[in-house]
């Protein structure tokens, strides 16, 4: 039972990407039903502490926990609890829109609602037998959030997810989110603009690398 | 062992749809293979000489062309971070996906060397154990080279150095591969020739797909 309410945190993280020390000292913690919102300017490191965070990329210094069980420990139980959303939408332009969201329903565990569901839920329904290689970026986007709504995941990791959507598409991210969050789910979302539904905001400039890091 | 077999099943289904891939590895094996009784003369002597040899390397470039893009289109498009944080290790991602690539191309190009080794004029005797030789070296050859399609992920000019990277470690399974042939023409035993090569695939099986993830977290990373 600790597993559905434990809280995701990360002590005194600092990432490295190229030899750059992005930030340092950075802790955050995160509980069943809350929403971070990551702020920063470009390169300030949104994108990687979203990666850290799914584990894709390795901490240089500091812990991240689900409750008390360090992340490090157990990589594979740590990815089956993210949904990570990143710039690439991950689909392959040979297949239709309805098997791109089947191919990874039938790869991942914790099956949420059938493809079609989770189409009508982006309003993409209607573009189910259309190859992928057709979309606009705005459906493409729609299609990779449709990923969110058709497999359940308790931790969220939105890489800005609004990126190309009209008003309707964020209206529905949004309400995706306000239905993952009540029904206690954890989500992580990098954003240059508004994000309704409030959640905490972590400035990533507020975790520069002091010249103290960059000698350790 | 589900996700395992859901990620081969994947990877089938997208050569399927991008047949054209697939078809033009054997295809280039076909034509390069015809080549050579242009090249060196219709003499089935001579040809039959060198059948095995000609059929092992154009086998070991046609898996080379198969594997550049093994990892990079995945790469590319993102699909890679996603298969990366499925509920499999890395090592057994990398296998399966090395499994569906022979599925599609080595499995063809093993049984394509019957039909081929007929325009070289090689004795029909040995085609038993030039199949054999084939499905035990060709697996080899994909898990090595899917080593190498992990290393170059994110360089330039990929190809070329995939080639470079892996090449020197084909020397072995090229040199027991055709000696395997060469033996069974003459009559000898090919037998201690295939134990070296199943010798190798298994030494192959059980290192790469480590080496392989390793490479793949410091792409990813």
């Amino acid at each position: 039972m600790t597993e559905v309410n434990a809280t995701f945190r990360g002590l005194r993280l600092a990432c490295e990407r190229g030899g750059r020390v992005v930030f340092a000292r950075l802790d955050f913690a995160l509980a069943a039903g809350e929403m971070l919102v990551l702020r920063g300017a470009n390169g300030s490191g949104k994108s990687s502490l979203l990666r850290v965070m799914a584990g894709l990329t390795p901490l240089l210094t500091g812990d991240l926990r689900w409750g008390e069980d360090p992340i490090a420990g157990d990589r594979l139980a740590h990815h089956a609890r993210c949904h990570y959303v990143g710039h690439q939408e991950a689909l392959k332009p040979v297949l239709t829109v309805r098997e791109n969201l089947q191919l990874w329903q039938r790869l991942r565990h914790g099956l949420a609602t059938s493809a079609d569901a989770a189409m009508e839920q982006l309003a993409i329904g209607h573009l189910a037998d259309l190859p992928a290689r057709l979309l606009s970026a705005g459906q493409r986007r729609r299609l990779a959030l449709s990923r969110l709504a058709a497999i359940s995941a308790p931790l969220w990791l939105l890489d800005e997810p609004a990126t190309a959507l009209d008003g309707d598409g964020a209206a529905r991210l949004d309400s995706l989110l306000r239905n993952h969050l009540a029904g206690g789910g954890r989500a992580v979302l990098s954003s240059h603009g508004e994000v309704s539904g409030g959640g905490a905001v972590l400035n990533l400039g507020d975790f520069r690398p002091s010249a103290r890091d960059l000698a350790a | 062992m589900k996700v395992f077999l859901e990620v081969i099943r994947r990877d089938l289904l997208l050569t399927l749809r991008q047949g054209s891939d697939a078809a033009l590895i054997l295809v280039f094996y076909l034509l390069c293979v015809l080549m050579f009784p242009f090249a060196v003369g219709p003499e089935p002597n001579t040809l039959a000489r060198i059948g095995p040899g000609v059929l092992w390397v154009t086998a070991l470039l046609a898996t080379l062309l198969a594997l550049d893009r093994l990892f990079a289109q995945d790469f590319e498009d993102g699909s890679l971070d996603q298969l990366a944080l499925l509920p499999l290790p890395l090592p057994l991602l990398a296998l399966s996906k090395v499994i569906a690539n022979w599925l599609c191309t080595g499995l063809p190009l093993t049984l394509a060397a019957v039909p081929l080794a007929e325009t070289l004029a090689m004795d029909r005797k040995a085609y038993g154990i030039l199949i054999a030789a084939l499905a035990l070296g060709t697996p080899t050859l994909n898990l090595i080279g899917g080593l190498g399609a992990a290393l170059i992920l994110g360089a330039r000019r990929s190809s070329g150095l995939l080639a470079l990277l892996v090449m020197p470690l084909y020397i072995p399974i090229l040199i027991f591969g055709v000696a395997a042939v060469d033996a069974a023409m003459l009559g000898q035993a090919a037998l201690p020739y295939l134990a070296i090569l199943g010798a190798c695939l298994l030494a192959a099986l059980a290192l790469c797909p480590w080496g392989t993830a390793a490479a793949l977290r410091q792409a990813l990373a």
